[in-house]
Protein backbone atom coordinates (compact mmCIF):
# COMPACT_ATOMS: atom_id res chain seq x y z
CA UNK A 1 0.00 0.00 0.00
CA UNK A 2 1.37 3.38 -1.01
CA UNK A 3 -0.42 5.51 1.57
CA UNK A 4 -0.46 4.39 5.19
CA UNK A 5 -2.88 6.31 7.43
CA UNK A 6 -1.61 4.70 10.56
CA UNK A 7 1.87 5.95 9.76
CA UNK A 8 0.46 9.39 9.16
CA UNK A 9 -1.16 9.68 12.60
CA UNK A 10 1.59 7.96 14.50
CA UNK A 11 4.81 9.19 12.96
CA UNK A 12 4.47 11.63 10.08
CA UNK A 13 2.06 14.23 11.41
CA UNK A 14 3.08 14.83 15.06
CA UNK A 15 6.61 16.16 14.37
CA UNK A 16 5.24 18.40 11.60
CA UNK A 17 2.63 19.90 13.92
CA UNK A 18 5.40 20.76 16.32
CA UNK A 19 7.27 22.89 13.76
CA UNK A 20 4.41 24.47 11.88
CA UNK A 21 4.86 27.61 13.96
CA UNK A 22 8.47 27.92 12.78
CA UNK A 23 7.30 28.25 9.17
CA UNK A 24 4.59 30.72 10.14
CA UNK A 25 6.92 32.81 12.31
CA UNK A 26 9.64 32.85 9.65
CA UNK A 27 7.05 34.17 7.22
CA UNK A 28 5.69 36.83 9.58
CA UNK A 29 9.08 38.10 10.76
CA UNK A 30 10.46 37.96 7.24
CA UNK A 31 7.51 39.90 5.96
CA UNK A 32 7.85 42.53 8.68
CA UNK A 33 11.43 43.09 7.52
CA UNK A 34 10.39 43.09 3.86
CA UNK A 35 7.59 45.61 4.49
CA UNK A 36 9.78 48.06 6.43
CA UNK A 37 13.01 47.67 4.46
CA UNK A 38 11.06 47.83 1.20
CA UNK A 39 9.58 51.18 2.18
CA UNK A 40 13.02 52.45 3.13
CA UNK A 41 14.47 51.29 -0.22
CA UNK A 42 11.60 52.92 -2.12
CA UNK A 43 12.24 56.22 -0.33
CA UNK A 44 16.03 56.08 -0.72
CA UNK A 45 15.61 55.30 -4.39
CA UNK A 46 13.83 58.63 -4.76
CA UNK A 47 16.69 60.50 -3.09
CA UNK A 48 17.68 63.55 -5.11
CA UNK A 49 21.38 62.70 -4.85
CA UNK A 50 22.68 59.89 -7.04
CA UNK A 51 25.24 58.85 -4.45
CA UNK A 52 22.23 57.48 -2.58
CA UNK A 53 19.80 56.46 -5.31
CA UNK A 54 22.19 54.61 -7.61
CA UNK A 55 23.57 52.14 -5.07
CA UNK A 56 19.98 51.46 -4.00
CA UNK A 57 18.97 50.72 -7.58
CA UNK A 58 22.01 48.48 -7.96
CA UNK A 59 21.22 46.64 -4.76
CA UNK A 60 17.62 46.06 -5.78
CA UNK A 61 18.65 44.76 -9.19
CA UNK A 62 21.29 42.47 -7.70
CA UNK A 63 18.95 40.93 -5.17
CA UNK A 64 16.13 40.49 -7.66
CA UNK A 65 18.37 38.90 -10.26
CA UNK A 66 20.00 36.29 -8.05
CA UNK A 67 18.44 33.18 -6.49
CA UNK A 68 17.09 33.42 -2.97
CA UNK A 69 18.96 30.28 -1.97
CA UNK A 70 22.29 31.93 -2.74
CA UNK A 71 21.27 34.95 -0.72
CA UNK A 72 20.36 32.74 2.23
CA UNK A 73 23.86 31.19 2.07
CA UNK A 74 25.47 34.60 1.75
CA UNK A 75 23.66 35.95 4.79
CA UNK A 76 24.23 32.86 6.92
CA UNK A 77 27.75 31.86 5.96
CA UNK A 78 29.11 35.18 4.73
CA UNK A 79 27.47 38.39 5.81
CA UNK A 80 26.61 37.77 9.44
CA UNK A 81 29.88 35.98 10.33
CA UNK A 82 31.77 38.80 8.61
CA UNK A 83 30.00 41.17 10.99
CA UNK A 84 31.29 38.99 13.83
CA UNK A 85 27.83 37.65 14.52
CA UNK A 86 27.03 34.03 15.18
CA UNK A 87 23.45 33.83 14.02
CA UNK A 88 21.01 31.03 14.53
CA UNK A 89 19.90 29.57 11.19
CA UNK A 90 16.40 30.87 11.90
CA UNK A 91 17.59 34.44 12.38
CA UNK A 92 19.79 34.36 9.27
CA UNK A 93 17.03 32.77 7.22
CA UNK A 94 14.42 35.30 8.27
CA UNK A 95 16.81 38.13 7.52
CA UNK A 96 17.58 36.74 4.05
CA UNK A 97 13.89 36.27 3.27
CA UNK A 98 13.17 39.81 4.44
CA UNK A 99 15.97 41.35 2.41
CA UNK A 100 15.07 39.38 -0.69
CA UNK A 101 11.41 40.32 -0.63
CA UNK A 102 12.10 43.92 0.37
CA UNK A 103 13.34 44.49 -3.17
CA UNK A 104 9.94 43.40 -4.44
CA UNK A 105 7.91 45.32 -1.89
CA UNK A 106 10.01 48.42 -2.66
CA UNK A 107 8.71 48.29 -6.22
CA UNK A 108 5.17 48.01 -4.89
CA UNK A 109 5.66 51.06 -2.69
CA UNK A 110 7.26 52.89 -5.58
CA UNK A 111 4.22 52.26 -7.75
CA UNK A 112 1.98 53.45 -4.92
CA UNK A 113 3.97 56.64 -4.40
CA UNK A 114 4.04 57.39 -8.11
CA UNK A 115 0.28 56.97 -8.39
CA UNK A 116 -0.34 59.87 -6.01
CA UNK A 117 -1.30 62.83 -8.23
CA UNK A 118 1.26 65.58 -8.70
CA UNK A 119 -1.23 68.10 -7.39
CA UNK A 120 -0.88 66.57 -3.94
CA UNK A 121 2.83 67.34 -3.92
CA UNK A 122 2.14 70.82 -5.20
CA UNK A 123 -0.49 71.52 -2.54
CA UNK A 124 1.93 70.24 0.11
CA UNK A 125 4.62 72.58 -1.22
CA UNK A 126 2.19 75.49 -1.25
CA UNK A 127 1.46 74.81 2.42
CA UNK A 128 5.19 74.80 3.13
CA UNK A 129 5.50 71.25 4.48
CA UNK A 130 9.02 69.87 4.83
CA UNK A 131 9.96 66.98 2.57
CA UNK A 132 9.62 64.38 5.34
CA UNK A 133 6.27 65.82 6.41
CA UNK A 134 5.03 65.69 2.83
CA UNK A 135 5.96 62.04 2.66
CA UNK A 136 4.62 61.01 6.05
CA UNK A 137 1.49 63.16 6.25
CA UNK A 138 0.38 63.61 2.66
CA UNK A 139 1.88 61.11 0.23
CA UNK A 140 2.29 57.79 2.07
CA UNK A 141 -1.21 57.78 3.60
CA UNK A 142 -2.51 57.91 0.03
CA UNK A 143 0.14 55.66 -1.52
CA UNK A 144 0.05 52.69 0.84
CA UNK A 145 -3.61 51.62 1.26
CA UNK A 146 -4.11 50.89 -2.46
CA UNK A 147 -1.01 48.67 -2.59
CA UNK A 148 -1.74 46.61 0.53
CA UNK A 149 -3.23 43.75 -1.55
CA UNK A 150 -0.09 43.67 -3.72
CA UNK A 151 2.03 43.53 -0.57
CA UNK A 152 -0.18 40.70 0.65
CA UNK A 153 0.59 38.69 -2.47
CA UNK A 154 4.27 38.86 -1.56
CA UNK A 155 3.39 37.59 1.91
CA UNK A 156 1.98 34.45 0.29
CA UNK A 157 4.91 34.23 -2.13
CA UNK A 158 7.37 34.50 0.74
CA UNK A 159 5.52 31.86 2.71
CA UNK A 160 6.03 29.45 -0.14
CA UNK A 161 9.78 30.15 -0.19
CA UNK A 162 10.32 29.28 3.48
CA UNK A 163 11.29 25.64 2.71
CA UNK A 164 14.54 27.04 1.32
CA UNK A 165 15.52 27.72 4.93
CA UNK A 166 15.95 23.96 5.30
CA UNK A 167 19.19 24.42 3.35
CA UNK A 168 20.85 26.12 6.32
CA UNK A 169 19.28 23.78 8.85
CA UNK A 170 16.21 25.63 10.01
CA UNK A 171 14.01 22.90 11.39
CA UNK A 172 10.83 23.94 9.61
CA UNK A 173 8.24 21.81 7.82
CA UNK A 174 10.33 20.55 4.92
CA UNK A 175 13.40 19.59 6.90
CA UNK A 176 11.24 17.89 9.51
CA UNK A 177 9.49 15.87 6.83
CA UNK A 178 12.83 14.91 5.35
CA UNK A 179 14.11 13.81 8.74
CA UNK A 180 11.02 11.67 9.28
CA UNK A 181 11.61 10.10 5.89
CA UNK A 182 15.26 9.39 6.50
CA UNK A 183 14.70 7.26 9.59
CA UNK A 184 11.41 5.59 8.56
CA UNK A 185 12.16 5.29 4.83
CA UNK A 186 8.67 6.57 4.10
CA UNK A 187 8.67 9.88 2.23
CA UNK A 188 5.28 10.01 0.54
CA UNK A 189 3.26 10.80 3.66
CA UNK A 190 5.42 13.51 5.28
CA UNK A 191 6.07 15.40 2.04
CA UNK A 192 2.43 15.18 0.98
CA UNK A 193 1.32 16.52 4.36
CA UNK A 194 3.76 19.41 4.01
CA UNK A 195 2.26 20.17 0.61
CA UNK A 196 -1.24 20.12 2.07
CA UNK A 197 -0.16 22.45 4.87
CA UNK A 198 1.13 24.98 2.38
CA UNK A 199 -2.00 24.64 0.27
CA UNK A 200 -4.31 25.24 3.22
CA UNK A 201 -2.36 28.15 4.57
CA UNK A 202 -1.98 29.79 1.15
CA UNK A 203 -5.73 29.57 0.59
CA UNK A 204 -6.43 31.03 4.02
CA UNK A 205 -3.97 33.87 3.43
CA UNK A 206 -5.38 34.61 -0.03
CA UNK A 207 -8.91 34.76 1.34
CA UNK A 208 -7.66 37.09 4.05
CA UNK A 209 -6.13 39.37 1.43
CA UNK A 210 -9.37 39.41 -0.56
CA UNK A 211 -11.33 40.46 2.50
CA UNK A 212 -8.73 43.11 3.31
CA UNK A 213 -9.00 44.44 -0.23
CA UNK A 214 -12.77 44.57 0.15
CA UNK A 215 -12.52 46.38 3.43
CA UNK A 216 -10.08 48.91 2.01
CA UNK A 217 -12.44 49.64 -0.86
CA UNK A 218 -15.39 50.19 1.42
CA UNK A 219 -13.35 52.32 3.78
CA UNK A 220 -12.31 54.78 1.11
CA UNK A 221 -14.81 57.63 1.30
CA UNK A 222 -16.86 58.53 -1.72
CA UNK B 1 2.26 101.79 4.01
CA UNK B 2 5.48 101.77 2.07
CA UNK B 3 5.57 101.95 -1.67
CA UNK B 4 7.79 98.90 -1.80
CA UNK B 5 6.07 96.25 -3.96
CA UNK B 6 5.18 93.08 -2.11
CA UNK B 7 5.92 90.98 -5.18
CA UNK B 8 8.51 91.93 -7.74
CA UNK B 9 9.44 89.93 -10.83
CA UNK B 10 12.59 91.18 -12.54
CA UNK B 11 13.67 89.70 -15.85
CA UNK B 12 12.31 86.29 -14.94
CA UNK B 13 12.78 83.69 -17.65
CA UNK B 14 11.44 80.17 -17.55
CA UNK B 15 11.50 77.62 -20.33
CA UNK B 16 10.29 74.08 -20.70
CA UNK B 17 12.69 72.67 -23.26
CA UNK B 18 12.52 74.97 -26.26
CA UNK B 19 9.30 76.58 -25.12
CA UNK B 20 9.83 79.92 -23.40
CA UNK B 21 6.91 80.40 -21.02
CA UNK B 22 8.20 83.45 -19.15
CA UNK B 23 10.34 85.74 -21.25
CA UNK B 24 12.34 88.21 -19.21
CA UNK B 25 9.19 88.92 -17.29
CA UNK B 26 8.75 92.04 -15.12
CA UNK B 27 5.90 92.71 -12.75
CA UNK B 28 5.44 94.71 -9.57
CA UNK B 29 2.50 94.03 -7.29
CA UNK B 30 1.67 96.54 -4.58
CA UNK B 31 0.59 95.46 -1.08
CA UNK B 32 -3.15 94.72 -0.98
CA UNK B 33 -3.44 95.11 -4.70
CA UNK B 34 -5.84 92.83 -6.54
CA UNK B 35 -4.41 91.94 -9.87
CA UNK B 36 -5.94 89.70 -12.51
CA UNK B 37 -3.81 88.02 -15.13
CA UNK B 38 -5.54 87.18 -18.37
CA UNK B 39 -4.30 85.78 -21.64
CA UNK B 40 -4.56 82.88 -24.03
CA UNK B 41 -3.73 79.37 -22.84
CA UNK B 42 -0.01 78.69 -22.89
CA UNK B 43 0.70 82.38 -22.40
CA UNK B 44 2.54 81.76 -19.14
CA UNK B 45 -0.14 82.86 -16.67
CA UNK B 46 -0.15 79.68 -14.61
CA UNK B 47 3.63 79.41 -14.71
CA UNK B 48 3.78 82.92 -13.34
CA UNK B 49 1.93 81.72 -10.23
CA UNK B 50 3.77 78.42 -10.03
CA UNK B 51 7.24 79.97 -9.94
CA UNK B 52 6.04 82.38 -7.25
CA UNK B 53 4.77 79.38 -5.26
CA UNK B 54 8.18 77.67 -5.85
CA UNK B 55 6.48 74.75 -7.57
CA UNK B 56 8.54 75.47 -10.69
CA UNK B 57 12.09 76.81 -10.70
CA UNK B 58 13.10 79.87 -12.67
CA UNK B 59 15.95 79.86 -15.19
CA UNK B 60 17.10 83.43 -14.68
CA UNK B 61 16.04 86.75 -13.23
CA UNK B 62 14.89 87.43 -9.68
CA UNK B 63 11.67 87.40 -7.73
CA UNK B 64 11.28 89.36 -4.52
CA UNK B 65 8.53 88.75 -1.99
CA UNK B 66 8.03 91.31 0.78
CA UNK B 67 11.59 92.53 0.38
CA UNK B 68 13.27 89.11 0.31
CA UNK B 69 14.58 87.30 -2.72
CA UNK B 70 12.58 84.14 -3.28
CA UNK B 71 14.87 81.97 -5.38
CA UNK B 72 18.11 83.56 -4.17
CA UNK B 73 19.74 84.63 -1.00
CA UNK B 74 22.46 87.15 -0.36
CA UNK B 75 25.81 85.89 0.80
CA UNK B 76 28.82 88.23 1.05
CA UNK B 77 26.96 90.73 -1.11
CA UNK B 78 26.37 88.15 -3.82
CA UNK B 79 23.19 86.47 -4.93
CA UNK B 80 23.39 82.70 -4.60
CA UNK B 81 20.67 80.10 -5.15
CA UNK B 82 18.37 79.82 -2.16
CA UNK B 83 18.65 76.81 0.11
CA UNK B 84 15.62 74.95 1.42
CA UNK B 85 15.52 76.88 4.70
CA UNK B 86 15.46 80.19 2.87
CA UNK B 87 12.83 78.96 0.43
CA UNK B 88 10.62 77.83 3.28
CA UNK B 89 10.92 81.18 5.01
CA UNK B 90 9.93 83.24 1.99
CA UNK B 91 7.43 80.72 0.63
CA UNK B 92 5.45 81.09 3.84
CA UNK B 93 4.34 84.55 2.76
CA UNK B 94 2.59 83.19 -0.29
CA UNK B 95 -0.43 80.91 -0.61
CA UNK B 96 -2.13 79.33 -3.56
CA UNK B 97 -5.44 77.83 -4.62
CA UNK B 98 -5.37 75.37 -7.51
CA UNK B 99 -7.63 74.66 -10.44
CA UNK B 100 -8.05 71.03 -9.34
CA UNK B 101 -8.46 71.93 -5.61
CA UNK B 102 -5.83 69.36 -4.57
CA UNK B 103 -7.41 68.78 -1.18
CA UNK B 104 -5.91 65.94 0.81
CA UNK B 105 -8.41 63.13 0.21
CA UNK B 106 -7.56 61.22 3.37
CA UNK B 107 -8.37 64.11 5.68
CA UNK B 108 -11.66 65.73 6.69
CA UNK B 109 -12.32 69.30 5.58
CA UNK B 110 -11.39 70.49 9.05
CA UNK B 111 -8.11 68.58 9.08
CA UNK B 112 -7.25 69.81 5.62
CA UNK B 113 -7.32 73.28 7.14
CA UNK B 114 -5.58 72.53 10.46
CA UNK B 115 -2.82 70.20 9.24
CA UNK B 116 -0.35 72.79 7.97
CA UNK B 117 -0.87 75.37 10.74
CA UNK B 118 -0.21 72.66 13.33
CA UNK B 119 2.75 70.96 11.67
CA UNK B 120 4.31 73.78 9.67
CA UNK B 121 3.58 76.82 11.83
CA UNK B 122 3.70 74.87 15.08
CA UNK B 123 0.33 76.21 16.17
CA UNK B 124 -1.44 74.45 19.06
CA UNK B 125 -4.19 72.07 18.06
CA UNK B 126 -6.91 74.05 19.80
CA UNK B 127 -5.91 77.35 18.29
CA UNK B 128 -5.59 75.82 14.83
CA UNK B 129 -9.01 74.19 15.13
CA UNK B 130 -10.59 77.40 16.35
CA UNK B 131 -9.16 79.32 13.40
CA UNK B 132 -10.10 76.59 10.94
CA UNK B 133 -13.70 76.65 12.18
CA UNK B 134 -13.72 80.42 11.71
CA UNK B 135 -12.37 80.12 8.18
CA UNK B 136 -14.74 77.33 7.21
CA UNK B 137 -17.57 79.49 8.55
CA UNK B 138 -16.38 82.33 6.41
CA UNK B 139 -16.47 80.20 3.27
CA UNK B 140 -19.92 78.94 4.26
CA UNK B 141 -19.03 75.36 5.16
CA UNK B 142 -19.66 75.24 8.90
CA UNK B 143 -21.83 72.15 8.37
CA UNK B 144 -19.21 70.28 6.32
CA UNK B 145 -16.24 70.27 8.70
CA UNK B 146 -16.19 66.51 9.12
CA UNK B 147 -16.85 65.65 5.49
CA UNK B 148 -14.12 64.19 3.34
CA UNK B 149 -13.27 65.83 0.01
CA UNK B 150 -14.92 63.03 -1.98
CA UNK B 151 -18.20 63.81 -0.20
CA UNK B 152 -18.11 67.47 -1.23
CA UNK B 153 -19.09 69.15 -4.47
CA UNK B 154 -16.40 70.84 -6.54
CA UNK B 155 -17.48 74.25 -5.31
CA UNK B 156 -17.37 73.12 -1.70
CA UNK B 157 -13.94 71.53 -2.20
CA UNK B 158 -12.61 74.71 -3.70
CA UNK B 159 -13.92 76.73 -0.76
CA UNK B 160 -12.18 74.36 1.64
CA UNK B 161 -9.02 74.85 -0.42
CA UNK B 162 -9.34 78.61 -0.02
CA UNK B 163 -9.78 78.23 3.74
CA UNK B 164 -6.79 75.89 3.83
CA UNK B 165 -4.55 78.40 2.08
CA UNK B 166 -5.78 81.29 4.25
CA UNK B 167 -5.07 79.33 7.43
CA UNK B 168 -1.35 79.82 6.74
CA UNK B 169 -1.87 83.59 6.89
CA UNK B 170 -0.18 84.39 3.60
CA UNK B 171 0.40 87.99 2.60
CA UNK B 172 -0.13 87.13 -1.03
CA UNK B 173 -2.86 84.78 -2.24
CA UNK B 174 -2.78 83.31 -5.71
CA UNK B 175 -5.76 81.83 -7.50
CA UNK B 176 -4.95 79.64 -10.49
CA UNK B 177 -8.09 79.32 -12.62
CA UNK B 178 -9.95 78.26 -9.51
CA UNK B 179 -13.35 78.03 -11.20
CA UNK B 180 -12.26 76.34 -14.43
CA UNK B 181 -12.87 72.81 -13.18
CA UNK B 182 -16.29 73.63 -11.73
CA UNK B 183 -19.75 73.02 -13.11
CA UNK B 184 -21.22 76.38 -14.14
CA UNK B 185 -23.75 76.47 -11.30
CA UNK B 186 -20.95 76.12 -8.72
CA UNK B 187 -18.79 78.97 -10.01
CA UNK B 188 -20.78 81.63 -8.19
CA UNK B 189 -20.20 80.31 -4.68
CA UNK B 190 -16.42 80.30 -5.16
CA UNK B 191 -16.35 83.75 -6.74
CA UNK B 192 -18.53 84.94 -3.84
CA UNK B 193 -15.89 83.88 -1.34
CA UNK B 194 -13.17 85.57 -3.36
CA UNK B 195 -15.25 88.74 -3.54
CA UNK B 196 -15.56 88.73 0.26
CA UNK B 197 -11.81 88.29 0.57
CA UNK B 198 -11.15 91.14 -1.83
CA UNK B 199 -13.52 93.60 -0.20
CA UNK B 200 -13.33 92.78 3.50
CA UNK B 201 -9.75 91.67 4.05
CA UNK B 202 -6.35 93.25 3.61
CA UNK B 203 -4.78 90.76 1.24
CA UNK B 204 -2.75 90.90 -1.92
CA UNK B 205 -4.46 88.80 -4.56
CA UNK B 206 -3.05 87.57 -7.85
CA UNK B 207 -5.78 85.96 -9.89
CA UNK B 208 -5.42 83.97 -13.08
CA UNK B 209 -8.89 83.67 -14.51
CA UNK B 210 -11.11 83.36 -17.54
CA UNK B 211 -14.01 85.04 -15.72
CA UNK B 212 -13.67 88.43 -17.37
CA UNK B 213 -16.67 89.97 -15.63
CA UNK B 214 -15.34 88.94 -12.24
CA UNK B 215 -11.84 90.15 -13.06
CA UNK B 216 -13.19 93.51 -14.08
CA UNK B 217 -15.28 93.80 -10.94
CA UNK B 218 -12.72 93.04 -8.23
CA UNK B 219 -9.35 93.92 -9.78
CA UNK B 220 -7.34 97.07 -9.33
CA UNK B 221 -5.34 96.13 -12.36
CA UNK B 222 -5.56 93.74 -15.29
CA UNK B 223 -2.48 92.25 -16.93
CA UNK B 224 -2.86 90.78 -20.38
CA UNK B 225 0.03 88.46 -21.05
CA UNK B 226 1.00 86.52 -24.09
CA UNK B 227 4.16 84.70 -25.08
CA UNK B 228 5.54 85.04 -21.55
CA UNK B 229 5.42 88.83 -21.52
CA UNK B 230 2.98 91.51 -20.43
CA UNK B 231 1.42 92.89 -23.58
CA UNK B 232 -0.72 95.44 -21.85
CA UNK B 233 -1.75 96.33 -18.32
CA UNK B 234 -3.91 98.91 -16.64
CA UNK B 235 -7.11 99.55 -14.70
CA UNK B 236 -9.97 97.21 -15.67
CA UNK B 237 -12.01 99.92 -17.36
CA UNK B 238 -9.15 100.85 -19.61
CA UNK B 239 -8.25 97.28 -20.55
CA UNK B 240 -11.80 96.13 -21.16
CA UNK B 241 -13.19 99.30 -22.73
CA UNK B 242 -10.27 100.85 -24.50
CA UNK B 243 -7.42 98.41 -24.93
CA UNK B 244 -4.45 99.91 -26.74
CA UNK B 245 -2.88 96.77 -28.09
CA UNK B 246 -4.25 95.01 -31.12
CA UNK B 247 -3.47 91.66 -29.41
CA UNK B 248 -5.51 92.57 -26.34
CA UNK B 249 -8.41 93.62 -28.50
CA UNK B 250 -8.33 90.39 -30.45
CA UNK B 251 -8.13 88.28 -27.27
CA UNK B 252 -10.97 90.11 -25.54
CA UNK B 253 -13.09 89.96 -28.64
CA UNK B 254 -12.57 86.21 -28.81
CA UNK B 255 -13.32 85.46 -25.16
CA UNK B 256 -16.20 87.91 -24.70
CA UNK B 257 -18.04 86.70 -27.76
CA UNK B 258 -18.31 83.12 -26.62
Amino acid sequence: MIWDWEFVWAEALPPLLKVVHITVLATLYGFAIAALLGLLLALLRRAPVRVVSWPVVGFIEYVRSTPLLIQIYIVYFGLLPALDLDPTPFFAGVLALGIHFSTYTSEVYRAGIESVPRGQWEAATALNFRLTQKMVRIILPQAIPPVIPALGNYLVAMFKETPLLAAIGVLELLLTAKNTGSYTFRYIEPFTIVGVFFLIMSIVASLGILRLEDWLKRRRPG
Amino acid sequence: MSDEPIVQFQGVTKSFGDLVVLDSFDLDVAPNEHISVIGPSGSGKSTLLRVLMTIERIDSGTIKVDGDYLWHMERNGQLVPANEAHLRKVRGKVGMVFQQFNLFPHMSALRNVTEAPIHVLGMGKEEATERAVELLNMVGLSDKMDSFPAQLSGGQQQRVAIARALAMRPKVMMFDEVTSALDPELVGEVLGVMRTLATEHALTMIIVTHQMGFAREISDRICFIEGGRIVEQGPPDQIFSAPESERTRAFLKAVLEV
